[in-house]
């Protein structure tokens, strides 16, 4: 099997989480949606690190792995604590910082 | 020797059946209303991704992928989930005008991008393979270690330090403030004698459930000395829905065994006469 | 004489000019300073310090008196003021025929009216202010006639500017006495920029300022730069002497107490612009058109004082309005050149005693009548106050030039030097002195002779002896002073003025001198007829536009109202519009075009976290559209 159509499923991965994103209102749904990015973006290091026969890739997806953990940490633990002050998990209920 | 390239491989396979797999678990995430229904399929994704990594010669991330992402960060979504509120559903009504369509729009637009940018050129041979690299430490998992311990060993440490750090980030957001002072052991004493001088409410714990021989539940009610039933060992939700345990059925069963053997008794008796 | 030579022996005459300026000033500067400390014997002291410095100026005069006329004058320089590069500026005195003169005016009338002035001012809370202000005057205006350059000069002439606002606002609690004071700070302040003017213009042209230099270097000046020095120095002339055009500040000045009217706006200050014209004489030989227009100037003015002299009822103004003609006198005598330069100053030194003689006694008038200046509630003062009408009348014949008084002596040579140099000149001339006589008779006979008009509750008695005494000695250097200095003023003067070719001796009875006797008769007689009779109380109105006129200063308020204040504030208005319109309405404008377009941008930051995301990923995709585009190229 040839990487592009693994590039190319990356591809529409990573749109389809963009687009979840953007359209998700509810705050763990967008996480979730940054999360499918992330992993569309591995799914073309490995692609790559199989094409170019060298395991860096497989390397960066590992890390990728541990900064999104990171970060899912943190970012879960925003959530909720807006949720105990705000009792709302909607991106947009959090709007104060504007003109 | 040059190895038989076959039609089908394993490889492609895979692709076939976990590329639309996947894709459709994304749609999913995309348009399910509830939170949970989207946290299923981004499991769904994730598991098919994890058969990708397999399929492209990556076992230790094929593992990593299913144990820690699936079966850990997305274990925790879940559970944010459950305490933000299983039944939230989202509105289908956009608030922002004019978003969906131009997120829409912008999304497309730029799917067609990378992927026009990807068939504009094709990288012209097979892949390499990584049997030469995995070889080189006598497997997958060894290479990537030999790697990670070496070449990229600061930048493991970085991560473990942004992990901590993480963790305690996370500790302190989630960390909720005491509101009010804690009411203390001998305050909770003095509370309970006022009440009882001032309503007559009794200090001391409410009596305990019936114990009996054949059962000690909760919905059994205590006797007091008099035979009669004490309502306040009970709950009264118990009480209420009737699911308290008939005192006499409970007694029935002692008084027919204590008659058993009183009349065992007055037999043994009786022989002796 | 003992004396006097004990004093010069172990003094310097160049530390005596020293000395002269700096014990008024340092006397200023005590009573300044100390405050209330000083109120009890303040008044003493400054009129002490004015009394040492007349001393000193008689020491002086007598040295140079007794020198040979070549060695007549002592320059001294006391340090360098300004060094810079080829420019030096020292700060120097030169006491020379000139300024010796007008010290002895200065410092003499300046002891008599601080004597006078103990008696006028013993009720004023701030007397001892007002001795310092007089001192500080004193200082100015000596260093203002005793500079050996032009810059020192205008230091002088700055701070008897200074001196003068202070002491015509002195009563500053009266809005009149402060406008007055604002006033007259302010049209100096015209004449001080032709002055300044004048003095950059010599800088350029002889690369120094002073008199020696200047005086040498005359006679190579272009005709253009001749009279442009000329007109400057006569507009700064204008301004401190009131003459036309800037005329309208002296009436309103007497404001002030009255003895500094007597010193400052009639004895001493206003004359310094006589003294300018004259000390200048070299730069107006060589300008004839600068010299044409101060006899123009001079001409104009004397007509002008006169005439609101003789329709004003404020005694202060008749003299006010007589100073201004005198002074017209002299101007126009030192505009005439080396003929008239001498004449002049004699003329300004008897004016300085007379006419503080009669301003010294309309104060004792006036302090007799409760503060009243208005003519018409006087009358019949010449029993009530024997001392002050007779020595009033003595001012009185010396200025209309009764024969042997001091004006007649003065006064005739220049209305003779008049005819000399224009015929039209000398009868406007002729006329003024007609006029003079008329106004001053009216003055009297409203003053001193009818029927006594006072108003209730005023009691006229005569003057304390601390205040008659100097009327005493004003009177009579009034009647004698024209007669002492006649034959010998113009060759004392004659190194600093000019040749002279004029002959003036006591008993020279010209034809013109005649036909003057003739012109004052008449305006005696003419002021006898029309003023023996019944005087009303009020100022009655008038349709007589000359008397209208002269009742409102010529209109000269009027004129600067619509020639020069109107026509500055309009602009100032228009350029204050401008500054808001235009000027501010770019600056406010672009802020407002600012702020707009933040108002507008602003709502791009709408708190969304999602249309952040979206404006993120259409950044990306144009990137991404135009790296590849780029790619294609």
């Amino acid at each position: 099997m040839n990487p592009e159509g693994f590039l190319v499923l990356s591809a529409i991965l990573f749109v389809i989480g963009l687009a979840g994103f953007l359209l998700r209102r509810n705050a763990i749904i967008a996480f979730m949606s940054i999360e499918l990015m992330l992993n569309s973006t591995n799914l073309a290091f490995v692609g790559f690190a199989r094409f170019h026969g060298n395991l860096e890739g497989e390397l960066a997806a590992f890390f990728v792995m541990v900064v999104a953990a990171a970060e899912v940490v943190v970012g879960l633990a925003v959530i909720v604590a807006v949720y105990r002050a705000r009792r709302s998990a909607s991106v947009d209920d959090a709007n104060l910082m504007k003109f | 020797m040059i190895p038989m390239i076959p039609l089908v491989t394993a490889s492609s396979v895979a692709f076939w059946v976990c590329g639309p797999i996947a894709v459709l678990c994304a749609l999913g995430l995309l348009l399910a209303r509830k939170p949970v229904h989207a946290a299923i399929s981004v499991a769904g994704v994730m598991i098919a991704i994890a058969v990708l990594y397999a399929a492209q010669d990556a076992p230790f991330l094929f593992v990593i992928q299913i144990v820690v992402y699936t079966g850990a960060i997305l274990m925790m979504f879940l559970f944010v989930v459950m305490l933000v509120g299983v039944d939230s559903s989202d509105s289908v009504v956009e608030t922002l005008k004019g978003h969906r369509i131009a997120s829409t729009l912008v999304a497309i637009g730029l799917g067609i991008l990378l992927i026009s940018a990807v068939g504009q050129f094709t990288l012209g041979r097979e892949p390499a393979g990584l049997a030469e690299a995995n070889d080189a430490y006598g497997g997958n998992i060894q290479s990537l270690a030999a790697l990670l311990f070496t070449k990229y060993v600061f930048l493991f440490e970085a991560t473990a330090a942004l992990l901590i750090t993480a963790a305690v980030g996370a500790m302190l957001l989630a960390h909720g403030e005491r509101l009010k002072k804690k009411v203390s052991q001998s305050e909770q004493l003095e509370d309970r004698v006022r009440s009882y001088a001032e309503d007559g409410v009794s200090p001391t714990p409410l009596p305990n459930s019936g114990v009996f021989a054949r059962s000690n539940a909760i919905s059994t009610p205590a006797l007091l000395p008099d035979g009669s039933v004490a309502e306040k060992s009970v709950s009264r939700t118990l009480t209420m829905r009737g699911a308290l345990v008939n005192v006499e059925e409970l007694r029935s069963a002692t008084n027919a065994a204590y008659a058993v053997l009183e009349a065992r008794d007055a037999e043994i008796e009786g022989d002796d006469e | 004489m003992q004396l006097l030579e004990t004093v010069s022996a172990f003094a310097s005459p160049g530390l005596m000019v020293w000395l002269l300026i700096a014990i008024p000033l340092a006397c200023s500067a005590i009573l300044l300073l100390a405050g209330k400390a000083t109120d009890a014997w303040g008044h003493l002291l400054a009129t002490a310090a004015v009394a040492v410095s007349f001393v000193l100026g008689v020491v002086l005069f007598v040295q140079l008196l007794g020198s040979p006329a070549e060695a007549r004058s002592i320059n001294t320089g006391v340090y360098e003021w300004i060094a810079t590069g080829s420019w030096k500026v020292e700060f120097g005195f030169q006491a020379d025929q000139l300024s010796i003169l007008f010290v002895l005016l200065i410092t003499g009338v300046g002891t008599l009216i601080h004597i006078y002035s103990i008696g006028y001012m013993a009720h004023d809370d701030r007397r001892r202010r007002f001795f310092a202000y007089l001192n500080l005057f004193i200082a100015a205006m000596l260093i203002l006639v005793l500079a050996d350059n032009y810059l020192v000069l205008f230091l002088g002439w700055e701070g008897v500017g200074l001196a003068s606002y202070l002491l015509i606002s002195f009563w500053a609690h009266k809005p009149s006495a402060s406008k007055a004071g604002n006033k007259a700070f302010i049209v100096n302040r015209v004449g001080d920029l032709g002055l300044s003017m004048a003095i950059f213009t010599m800088f350029a042209q002889f690369g120094s300022v002073r008199f020696e230099d200047v005086n040498a270097g005359a006679g190579e000046l272009t005709p253009l730069w001749a009279t442009l020095i000329g007109v400057f120095l006569l507009i700064g002339a204008c301004g401190k002497s009131a003459q036309f055009p800037l005329q309208s500040w002296l009436l309103d000045a007497m404001e002030g107490p009255t003895p500094v009217s007597a010193l400052i706006h009639a004895a001493t200050m206003v004359t310094a612009g006589v003294y300018l014209v004259v000390r200048s004489n070299a730069i107006y030989a060589v300008a004839p058109i600068a010299q044409t227009a101060v006899v123009v100037i001079g001409t104009i003015t004397l007509l002008f004082g006169a005439w609101i002299g003789t329709s004003k009822d404020d005694i202060k103004k008749v003299l006010a309005g007589s100073t201004m003609s005198q002074i017209g006198y002299m101007m126009l005598a030192a505009g005439l050149g080396p003929i008239g330069a001498s004449f002049a100053i004699f003329h300004l030194l008897t004016h300085g005693f007379f006419k503080a003689n009669m301003f010294l006694g309309a104060g004792s008038v006036m302090h007799g009548m409760n503060d009243d200046v208005d003519m018409r509630h006087y009358g019949g003062l010449a029993k009530a106050m024997k001392v002050t009408f007779l020595t009033f009348a003595m001012g009185y014949l010396a200025i209309i030039g009764f024969p042997f008084t001091a004006g007649f002596f003065s006064k005739d040579h220049i209305i003779e030097a008049a005819f000399e140099h224009s015929t039209l000149i000398g009868v406007l001339a002729l006329v003024g002195a007609g006029i003079t006589a008329f106004y001053m008779t009216r003055l009297m006979m409203m003053t001193f002779f009818g029927s006594q008009r006072w108003q209730k509750g005023v009691h006229p008695h005569e003057s304390p002896a601390v205040m008659t005494v100097p009327l005493i000695l004003l009177a009579i250097a009034s009647i004698i002073g024209g007669l002492v200095m006649n034959n010998w003023i113009q060759e004392w003067l004659e190194p600093t003025t000019g040749q002279v070719a004029h002959e003036a001796s006591l008993l020279h009875f010209t034809t013109i001198g005649w036909i003057t006797l003739a012109v004052v008769a008449v305006g005696v007689a003419l002021g006898w007829i029309l003023y023996r009779g019944e005087t009303a109380t009020v100022q009655p109105p008038t349709r007589n536009p000359l008397v209208y006129a002269g009742r409102n200063d010529l209109f000269g308020d009027a004129v600067n109202e619509y020639a020069v204040i109107r026509p500055t504030l309009a602009t100032a208005e228009g350029l204050a519009t401008f500054d808001h319109a235009v000027v501010d309405g770019a600056a406010r404008g672009s802020a407002t075009v600012a702020s707009g377009l933040g108002q507008w941008l602003r709502k791009a930051e709408n708190g969304y976290s999602r249309t952040y995301g979206l404006v993120l990923a259409a950044g990306l995709l144009v990137l991404g559209v135009v790296m590849w585009l780029g790619q294609l190229g």
